[in-house]
């Protein structure tokens, strides 16, 4: 297992997860007792007022599968990992495990070998997807690795909907996943992902998008629930003219700790990529960021931006942001921003001061904090489920 | 019944040392009172003392405020009674639009009045804001703008006067809302203030110079000094000022001033 002696994992020590209890507890849940039904609230849809297809998987089983007609006949593909591994082994081959390999760390190779759910969305060239896929994966069974693979095939669009969530329970649980996503030629890929797992699960995951030539990945991830989130989430552009936006969303509350690590890789020319994640942290939660732009030599004209901004709401919290740049081009732009912040006394005096009660005067700056990651966030629906987290986490 | 605003012997200390020495001021509904004085005779202390600002300590004294003492109470309580500060330098809420702020503050005041109320229901608001932003002559996509955020000096001051205009408090605070304005804005703020004043408003308006007061007429002017009010009379007091500074007060009341 990593520890805190890899540069990687040096803020995020993962002694605590009592390994044995997951081992156990693993055969016991073959028997399937007791599945506990997944929340309505996770099935609406967030984009818009329907979805044109939905899969949602419960501890593995797959419990509902659909995707509108017209997008069958014209080549889409959506449906759950283990199907994709009997129906369309060819193609997922393809692309499973090509930018996410098992070699890349421990917990790649226990997705790549454990895998036993999943997700795979398949747009054919030229296809448009009108209404957004939606996929829930509740993940509330103590060890679950799943393996998403996404692809928008040449002058493709899609807006995909993804979240991996589970009750909150007392005994330790884990996930582990890949997720790995293919923009091709001028395609246009909105990707969502919702992470609102229980807060006894420890989540790792190796995510890593390719986009190209002209091709736009939109990528939001929102990290709410967990005990602690290890993530990679990297992005390869990788011919000219392909652009990238990552846009992060936490809130960390009691004992949790969400660790994200991000790369942007600028492979070719007039390549461009926008990174803003933004976190609040409250009671003795910790996050780390860890960014990294990289532009390879000859990537000349490339734009690339990242930030982290941090608001930490109480004393025994703590926020870690680590910029990084790796520029080995010289016609570049590349710029970087790493804030941690708290709430102003001066701007809680001129809140109170119009009537504000204190409580609602935090909310209101808190919401303030969170708006240029919502502004980024072109679907109603997602933002206002993010307004409810941030209402409830300041309870 | 009209409300009133009394200060009695108000003593505020800021780091342990002793900026107000006992004020005594009364400022009625419908009133317009102006407050001037020299820098650092402690105007500004006055002020955010009055809105209960948490870095000035008050050692002894009264604010009085429809029969309550304001000084038992929260920055927050204090302004649904009706008391308003403009303030000198209002910050800037990033992420925070104007027409959010505003309504937010509205419903604040709504739910402290009836705890199930819903708040006003959003064409209402739209409404009232367009209005006073008309009255004001703001244009509307103000609204939009975070709150102080990039604003220009005058674009604070309108804002914080958008904000009296849509509160509606009956005792309004101007702290130095003449400052670093060009003579331009400080006519069109003035111009705002003056469509606020009648019957329901009382104001303190505070100021080192008396240029605001070419534009809204005082009913009374008191100088401060050393931590007092040391003088106070009509607006003949302000065009005193004017011709011969601040030098003969300083003079009479030396030992103040010390």
């Amino acid at each position: 297992m990593p520890s805190i002696t890899d540069d990687a994992w040096r803020r995020t020590d993962i002694r605590g997860l009592r390994w044995p209890e997951l081992k156990a507890s693993r055969s016991h849940s073959a028997s399937a007792n007791g599945l506990s039904a997944v929340p309505a609230r996770l099935l609406r849809p967030l984009v818009g007022g329907e979805h044109g297809g939905q899969l949602v998987i419960n501890r593995g089983k797959v419990v509902e599968r659909n995707l509108a007609a017209s997008l069958r006949r014209k080549g889409v593909i959506f449906t759950d990992f283990l199907t994709a591994t009997r129906q369309h082994s060819a193609l997922l081959r393809k692309y499973l495990g090509k930018s996410v390999p098992a070699s890349q760390g421990k917990f790649a190779a226990m997705a790549a070998c454990l895998a036993d759910q999943g997700v795979f969305v398949y747009v054919p060239r030229g296809v448009k997807v009108e209404l957004p896929l939606h996929s829930v994966i509740w993940a509330d069974a103590p060890a679950q690795f799943s393996r998403l693979v996404v692809v928008a095939e040449a002058d493709s669009a899609l807006t995909f909907v993804h979240e991996l969530a589970s009750q909150t329970q007392r005994q330790h649980a884990v996930h582990v996943g890949t997720v790995e996503v293919y923009a091709g030629r001028n395609a246009n890929l909105q990707f969502i992902e919702l992470q609102s797992l229980g807060q006894n699960v420890w989540h790792f995951a190796h995510e890593r998008s390719r986009v190209q030539r002209d091709g736009k990945l939109d990528w939001i991830f929102s990290a709410i629930g967990s005990r602690l989130t290890k993530n990679f989430c990297e992005i390869d552009l990788v011919e000219k003219g392909a652009w990238g936006r990552m846009s992060g969303f936490y809130f960390a509350e009691g004992d949790q700790h969400l660790d994200h690590d991000t790369q942007q890789n600028h492979h070719a020319e007039h390549t461009t990529s926008d990174l803003l994640f933004k976190g609040a942290l409250r009671d003795r939660s910790r996050s780390v960021w860890q960014g990294m732009i990289y532009v390879a030599p000859g990537a000349q004209k490339t734009d690339g931006y990242q930030a982290n901004r941090n608001l930490v709401l109480s004393k025994q919290a703590r926020a870690d942001s680590i910029p990084g740049l790796e520029i080995l081009a010289d016609d570049v732009r590349c710029t970087h921003g790493a804030t941690i912040g708290q709430l102003e006394m001066e701007h809680m005096f001129y809140l109170m001061s119009r009537g504000m009660p204190e409580a609602e005067a935090r909310r209101v700056l808190v919401d303030g904090f969170f708006d240029p990651v919502m502004e980024r966030i072109p679907f109603e629906g997602v933002r206002e489920r993010l307004k409810r987290v941030i209402a409830q986490k300041m309870g | 019944m009209s409300a009133v605003l009394e200060i009695r012997n108000l003593h505020v200390s800021v780091e342990g040392k002793e900026i107000l020495k006992g004020v005594n001021l009364v400022v009625k509904q419908g009133e317009i009172h102006a407050l001037m004085g020299p820098n650092g005779t402690g105007k500004s202390t006055l002020s955010n003392t009055l809105m209960g600002h948490p870095h000035y300590v008050v050692t002894s004294g009264q604010v009085i405020m429809d029969g309550v003492d304001l000084l038992e109470l929260g920055v927050d309580e204090r302004s649904r009674m009706g008391l308003f500060l403009a303030f000198q330098y209002p910050v800037a809420i990033p992420g925070v639009t104007v027409a959010n702020f505003l309504r937010t503050a509205i419903n604040a005041r709504l739910r402290a009045v009836d705890p199930k109320s819903k708040g006003m229901p959003i064409p209402a608001f739209r409404k009232l804001l367009k209005e006073r932003m008309d009255t004001l002559q703001m244009s509307h996509d103000f609204a939009g703008r975070y709150l102080n955020e990039g604003f220009s000096g005058g674009e604070k001051k309108r804002a914080e006067i958008l904000q009296l205009a849509t509160l509606e408090p009956t005792i309004a605070i101007m702290d130095e809302t003449d400052s670093g304005l060009d003579i331009d804005a400080l006519r069109i703020v003035a111009d705002g203030i003056n469509k606020l004043v009648g019957p329901k408003l009382g104001v303190l308006i505070i100021t080192h110079y008396q240029r605001m007061l070419n534009y809204i007429k005082p009913d009374k002017v008191h100088i401060m000094m050393g931590g007092r009010i040391v003088e106070s009379g009509g607006p003949d007091l302000a065009l005193q000022l004017e011709a011969q500074g601040y030098e003969w007060v300083r003079e009479r009341y030396a030992e103040a001033a010390a």
